[in-house]
């Protein structure tokens, strides 16, 4: 028999790679480049000016703390959803688990309309907060709640699969030298399930980040407020500053690109830690 | 099999050693159980509250407005452009990636990823910059009288644009596990390459293409963002079930905007359900396999 270690008996690879190139070309690189090359046109205390405004600053920091916040809340109830899911047999589970992938399939639009009239005043849940003095609908809150919405899944499908797979026969071990239960938790099972818990945490935050969708119902987008940077880009193309946009566009690009980064370095630790354990 | 060897109470021992008190079990089930009412299952009931709540009537006459029929007939048709578009690469990619060892592997992957961590503004945007009047082809297409951008096409692209990771990403990894060497054999026994893709491929993968291409769909006929920013919002020619939602909610028309959305909550179940019942498929699959 031949060995095929080298090269490959299989047909196809130059077309297969090369419409793989092509199509990859003309529908994504060639288009996210041109964000750059046209930022490229203005000089850079232009474009520093442009992406750093007040306004513009205000939004950053909007995003960036609400989707922080989502993010956290995310970790903490993923893994409280991922740990029940897994270890703990109540009736309708399955329809449970089946459900977390919702904000996965909700269209965003969607989400966003249904959770606005929930928290607002007269909404199902408005209406009980609004006597505690918490308006959720229309102010920074609500972006909190609608990112949360959109990250749930993100952190429970990544810590699930890994939470499955842990050996009881660890925990066992553990349990015989006298650990209790919450020290077995603490020293065995979570920093196993830590690098999947971390990389949840990174998709969940930078879904949020870029999110657009469902936050402009609920935001009540008054500038300098409660309006992200999705939005005032959106605003900035509706008013035909095209550099404006455009530079806000490639801040957002480089920080998802470096996130991507960082999502990547989490998942390669996350199957290191797997595969030693 | 193991537990039969053990005495009884040495069993109920361990159960007692590996498991939470009762009351902590309860205690966090209970807690779970209200994060995910709040958060999932009351939003998604809403929709439909909030679309039937003022009659079944309001709710027919919101489905078969016109606009509204011209916007679930402008969906249906990019979903049905941009899925097959997106499963043809994706076969093309996976088996240029599962099937040989080459060079940049990684980067590869990682690009085809890109998408999806993109903010679906600038995914729109990046059209616009490219075929917008003041985009590199504006003029061009302006001076041939060709609209992409506030037209069908733009939407489409932007469409494909946030969809591509979808189905590749699902049969990268499937396609891997499975190996070259059911193919090898085809090609041996003398097969050509398509019919060795049509014949031994395709049957191996037929689940994990149909699993990827029902999320592409779902998420083609909901996007929002990336299609909002290159439709341009007319009524009845370039409005999309979403923008529809969003364009009757600013009327203040809320019985007719939720009415829309809760077609496309409607989709989103179907989604979940088939996404599900493939994956029971799949684990049945396996447990015979392992027998």
């Amino acid at each position: 028999m031949y060995t095929f270690k080298q090269h490959s008996i299989l047909p196809g690879f130059n077309l297969a790679l090369g419409f793989t190139l092509l199509y990859l070309s003309l529908i994504v690189l060639i288009p996210l480049s041109a964000a750059f090359i046209r930022t490229a046109e203005l000089t850079w205390p232009e474009f520093w000016t442009t992406v750093t405004t007040p306004r513009v600053l205000a939004s950053y920091r909007l995003t960036f703390g609400a989707s922080f916040a989502a993010a956290c809340v995310n970790a903490i109830f993923g893994l409280l959803v991922a740990w029940v899911l897994v270890r703990y047999h109540f009736p309708g589970k399955k329809i449970v688990d089946a459900l977390v992938d919702l904000p996965f399939a909700l269209p965003t639009a969607v989400a966003g309309i249904a959770l606005t009239a929930l928290y607002a005043g007269n909404g199902w849940i408005g209406q009980f907060l609004e006597p505690l003095g918490i308006k959720v609908a229309f102010t920074p809150l609500g972006i909190f709640v609608a990112l949360t919405f959109i990250g749930l899944p993100f952190v429970v499908r990544t810590v699930q699969p890994v939470l499955e797979d842990i050996e009881t026969e660890l925990e066992e071990a553990a349990a015989t030298l006298g650990a209790n239960r919450w020290q077995t938790f603490t020293r065995i099972i979570f920093p196993a399930i830590f690098p999947a818990l971390m990389t949840g945490f990174a998709l969940a935050f930078a879904r949020a980040i870029g999110e657009y969708g469902s936050v402009i119902f609920i935001a009540g987008n008054m500038p300098m407020v409660s309006e992200i940077t999705p939005l005032l880009i959106v605003t900035k193309l509706e008013q035909y500053d095209y550099a404006g946009a455009t530079a806000l566009s490639v801040v957002m690009l480089v920080i998802s690109f470096f996130l991507l980064l960082i999502i990547n370095l989490l998942q390669w630790w996350s199957r290191r830690r797997n595969s030693t354990t | 099999m193991t537990a039969m060897t053990y005495p009884l109470s040495a069993d109920v021992q361990k159960q007692q050693a590996m498991q939470e008190p009762a009351w902590i079990r309860m205690f966090l089930i209970g807690l779970t159980l209200i994060f995910l009412t709040l958060f999932l299952f009351i939003p998604l009931i809403s929709v439909f509250y909030e679309a039937f709540k003022k009659g079944a009537d309001v709710y027919l006459a919101a489905i078969t407005d016109p606009d509204a029929v011209a916007a679930i007939k402008l969906t249906l048709t990019i979903a049905a452009i941009a899925v097959p578009l997106n499963m043809i690469f994706g076969i093309a990619a996976a088996w240029a990636i599962a099937k040989f060892e080459f060079r940049g592997k990684n980067l590869l992957i990682t690009l085809i990823d890109l998408p999806f961590s993109v903010s679906p503004v600038v995914s729109g945007l990046i059209y616009v910059l490219v075929f917008g009047l003041q985009g590199w082809f504006g003029s061009w297409l302006a001076e041939h009288d060709i609209k992409i951008i506030f037209a069908v096409p733009g939407i489409v692209l932007a469409t494909v644009f946030v969809t591509v990771p979808f189905i590749a990403r699902e049969l990268i990894p499937l396609m891997q596990e499975q190996g070259t060497e059911e193919e090898e054999a085809a090609v041996v026994l003398g097969a050509s390459g398509w019919q060795t893709v049509y014949q031994v491929t395709l049957p191996n993968i037929k689940w994990g293409l149909l699993y990827g291409a029902i999320l592409c769909n779902a998420r083609a006929m909901g996007e929002f963002g990336a299609v909002s920013v290159v439709s341009g919002h007319i009524r009845g020619s370039t409005n999309t079930m979403p923008l529809h939602v969003e364009i009757l909610y600013n009327e203040y028309n809320f019985a007719a905007a939720f009415a829309v959305a809760s077609l496309l909550a409607l989709l989103a179940l179907v989604t979940l359900a088939l996404k599900t019942l493939i994956e029971f498929r799949n684990q049945q699959h396996q447990q015979r396999g392992q027998e």
